[in-house]
C-alpha cells in the first residue's frame, strides 16, 4: 500500500520518433489524454458501485433511525442526528459498554495475531533460507494452511475444539492428563485462546511467504562480508536481516493489522452468530448489532466509528514509517554515491 | 558454549551456521510442522471413519476405514450444485478482476493523467474497510437497482461475483502497478514504434512479461472469492448458495455429521490447495515485484 504513495515519474512520453506529424498527432494526443481513463473507467464503476457509494449510504444511514419497520423503505425512516452516535458511545449504558468491550477484546486479539503471526513466519522463513533436504516439501506444507478456504479451516478446528469429541481435550485430558476435566473451548474465557490460536494458525503463512520474497533481495555478499569480520548468526540477523527487511515488515505488519482487525470469517466460522463475551470481535459484534437485533442505524454508526479508527491509525502508521523509509533511501542514495 | 562452537567450526567454512542454530531449527520446524498438520490429519482421518467414532471420545486412527463419508456428502447436501456455484461465481470474479486490474495498472503504471495520485489512494484505502460495513449499503443498493431496473442482484450469482471482484480489485490492482513498473518501459516503447496500439502493446509486450505477476493476483482473486463467507451467506437463497454457506448444511438439530463435513471440507479444499502449490513459485514471485520492491 505505501509502496505507491511516493509519486512515480512523471510518465511523460515523448512521440516515438518517425511517428506521424500533423493531424494524426492531434489525435494521437487526444487519445493519449482520454486513453489512461478509458483504462480506468471498468475499475472505477466498481469502485464507486460497490464501495463508495455504499460507504456514502452507510454514512446517511448512520444518521438514521434505522429499525426493521423502515428496512423496506429506508429513504423514509426519520432522521435521529447524533442518537445512533451517541448510544454506541455512551460506555456506561449496555450498548456502548458492549461495544466499548469488543472493541478492547479486538485491539487485544490483533495486536497478539499480528506478532504471533510476523515472529513465527520471520523465524520460519529465517530458518528456510539456505537449502536444506525436504526444504521445498516443508515449504509448500507451510502454505497449506494459508490456501485451504476458511470455512474448511476452520471448520475442522471447530470440531477439534469440540468439548466431548474434540482432538484437543482428548489431547490435553486424556492423554497429557493437564487439566481436572474437559474444558470447553467454544464458550467461556477459552475462546479467546480458541480463536487466537486459529488466526494465527491461519495467518502466519502469508507473513513467512512475504518475508521469505524479502529475503530473496537481500544481497548474498552482505552476510559473507559480516562472517568475515567475525558476526555470529544472531549477530548477523540482527545487522542485516532485519534492517533489510525494514520497508517489508512496514508492509506487510500494516496488511495483516488490517485484515486481522477486520476479519469476519474466522470468528463467524469458529463460534456462530453470537460469539462468547471472551472472544466478541468487532465485526461480529457489528453484525450482530445490526442484523440479530435489527438495529441498522446504530450499526452503522459503529461501522463508521470502526472505519475513522482505522483511517487514524493507518494514517499515524503510514505517516511514521514513510518519514523512517525516506531517511532509509537518502541513506542508502548516499552510500552509493560514496561508492 | 562458545568453546564447543569454536572447536566444531574448525572444520566448517565461516558462512555455515553454527551447530546449535542447526538444532534449534530442526526444533522448531519439527514443532511448526506439528502444528500445521494437526488439523489437516484430522481433516483427512476423520472424514474416513463412520460416524460412531466421530460422536464419541476423539481418537488419533479410525476403528475402521471406510468411504461412506465421501458417498454421503453429495446427497446429504446438493454440494455438487453449491460447487458448481462457487466454482462459477469465484471464477468470473477472477477473471473479471484480472483483466480489470490489468487495464487500470497499466494506466497508472504508464501514464501520467489528472487524478492520479486520488485514484490510486483512494483504490487502496478501500482495503482497509470492514466488510461489514459493506454488507447492509449494499445489500439495500442490489435490493433498490433491482427494484428500477429488473436486474437482480440481490441472490443471484452476478451480484456476488460483482462484490467479489471489488475485493481483490484494490490488492491486485497494487501488486501490478508494482509489477508492471519492473517491465521496462523501453519494451514497450519500443512496440510502440513498431506500429502497435497503446493496448497492443499491452497485451503483446507489457502482459506477457508481468505474466508471473498475474497469475499470482489470479490466484490472491480466487482464493477471496472461494473463502468468502459474510457475503455468501447474507447475499444467496437456495439455488445460489455457495460451499461457504453449503457446509453448515451438514448439521441437524439432531446430528452434527462431522465425518461427512471432513469429508467435504477436504473435497472442496482440494481444487485449491492443489491450484495454490502448483502456482505458489508465481505468488513468491507476483509478491517480490509488487509488494516487497
Amino acid at each position: 500500500m505505501t509502496t505507491t504513495a511516493p509519486a512515480r515519474e512523471p510518465a511523460v512520453r515523448k512521440d516515438p520518433p518517425g511517428a506521424a506529424r500533423g493531424p494524426r498527432r492531434r489525435t494521437g494526443r487526444l487519445r493519449r489524454v482520454t486513453l489512461p481513463y478509458l483504462l480506468l473507467l471498468p475499475a472505477l464503476i466498481l469502485e464507486l458501485l460497490v464501495h463508495l457509494i455504499p460507504m456514502v449510504i452507510g454514512v446517511v444511514m448512520s444518521f438514521k433511525e434505522l429499525t426493521q419497520f423502515y428496512i423496506r423503505d429506508w429513504g423514509t425512516a426519520p432522521w435521529s442526528g447524533f442518537d445512533n452516535y451517541k448510544v454506541s458511545v455512551d460506555f456506561d449504558a449496555p450498548v456502548g459498554e458492549a461495544l466499548l468491550h469488543s472493541f478492547l477484546v479486538t485491539v487485544v486479539f490483533t495486536l497478539l495475531s499480528v506478532g504471533l503471526c510476523w515472529l513465527i513466519g520471520t523465524v520460519a522463513a529465517i530458518c528456510m533460507q539456505d537449502t536444506f533436504r525436504g526444504r521445498g516439501l516443508l515449504r509448500a506444507l507451510f502454505l497449506v494452511p494459508y490456501a485451504l478456504p476458511v470455512y474448511a479451516a476452520v471448520i475442522t478446528w471447530v470440531f477439534m475444539f469440540q468439548h466431548d469429541n474434540g482432538l484437543v481435550n482428548h489431547v490435553l485430558h486424556d492423554q497429557l492428563r493437564l487439566t481436572d476435566k474437559p474444558s470447553f473451548w467454544l464458550i467461556g474465557d477459552n475462546s479467546f485462546i480458541a480463536l487466537l490460536t486459529v488466526s494465527v494458525w491461519k495467518g502466519w503463512p502469508f507473513a513467512f511467504l512475504i518475508v521469505m520474497a524479502g529475503l530473496q533481495n537481500i544481497p548474498k555478499e552482505l552476510y559473507e562480508a559480516a562472517a568475515l569480520d567475525g558476526a555470529g548468526m544472531l549477530q548477523q540477523i540482527r545487522r542485516i536481516t532485519l534492517p533489510s527487511l525494514r520497508p517489508v515488515n512496514q508492509v506487510l505488519v500494516l496488511v495483516l493489522f488490517l485484515w486481522t482487525f477486520n476479519d469476519f470469517n474466522t470468528p463467524f466460522v469458529l463460534f456462530g452468530k453470537g460469539a462468547p463475551q471472551a472472544a466478541d470481535l468487532i465485526s461480529v459484534h457489528i453484525y450482530q448489532a445490526s442484523f440479530v437485533t435489527w438495529n441498522f442505524g446504530t450499526g452503522s454508526a459503529m461501522s463508521v466509528l470502526l472505519l475513522l479508527f482505522l483511517l487514524v491509525v493507518t494514517g499515524v502508521y503510514l505517516a511514521l514509517t514513510s518519514r523512517d523509509r525516506t531517511a532509509g533511501s537518502s541513506r542508502r542514495r548516499k552510500e552509493t554515491a560514496d561508492v | 558454549m562458545s568453546e564447543t562452537l569454536r572447536t566444531a567450526r574448525v572444520p566448517r567454512s565461516p558462512m555455515a551456521p553454527p551447530r546449535t542454530f542447526l538444532w534449534t531449527r530442526r526444533i522448531f520446524l519439527t514443532l511448526l510442522t506439528g502444528f500445521v498438520l494437526v488439523p489437516v490429519y484430522v481433516m483427512v482421518s476423520s472424514s474416513l471413519k463412520p460416524l460412531a467414532d466421530v460422536t464419541g471420545t476423539f481418537h488419533w486412527l479410525p476403528s475402521e476405514l471406510t468411504i461412506r463419508p465421501y458417498i454421503d456428502i453429495w446427497s446429504t447436501v446438493p454440494l455438487a450444485k453449491y460447487f458448481v456455484n462457487s466454482l462459477i461465481v469465484a471464477g468470473a470474479a477472477t477473471v473479471c478482476s484480472v483483466v480489470i486490474a490489468v487495464f487500470a495498472a497499466y494506466a497508472v503504471s504508464r501514464y501520467s493523467f489528472r487524478g492520479k495520485r486520488v485514484f490510486t489512494v483512494t483504490v487502496l484505502s478501500t482495503q482497509m474497510f470492514p466488510g461489514i460495513l459493506f454488507l447492509l449499503p449494499l445489500f439495500l443498493l442490489y435490493v433498490n437497482i433491482g427494484n428500477a431496473t429488473g436486474i437482480a442482484l440481490f441472490g443471484s450469482r452476478g451480484g456476488l461475483i460483482l462484490t467479489y471482484l471489488t475485493f481483490s480489485l484494490p490488492f491486485s490492482i497494487w501488486m501490478l502497478i508494482g509489477y508492471f513498473d519492473s517491465v521496462p518501459r523501453d519494451l514497450d516503447e519500443a512496440a510502440l514504434v513498431d506500429g502497435c496500439g497503446p493496448l497492443g502493446a499491452l497485451f503483446r509486450v507489457v502482459v506477457p512479461a508481468a505474466i508471473p505477476g498475474i497469475v499470482a493476483v489470479a490466484v490472491y482473486a480466487f482464493m477471496t472469492a472461494w473463502g468468502e463467507v459474510l457475503f455468501a451467506s447474507v447475499m444467496t437463497n437456495d439455488t445460489t448458495r455457495t460451499l461457504a454457506v453449503g457446509l453448515q448444511g451438514y448439521s441437524t438439530q439432531y446430528d452434527v455429521y462431522w465425518n461427512q463435513i471432513m469429508a467435504a471440507s477436504l473435497v472442496v479444499s482440494v481444487p485449491v490447495v492443489a491450484g495454490f502449490l502448483l502456482l505458489q513459485r508465481y505468488l513468491v514471485a507476483g509478491l517480490t515485484a509488487g509488494a516487497v520492491k
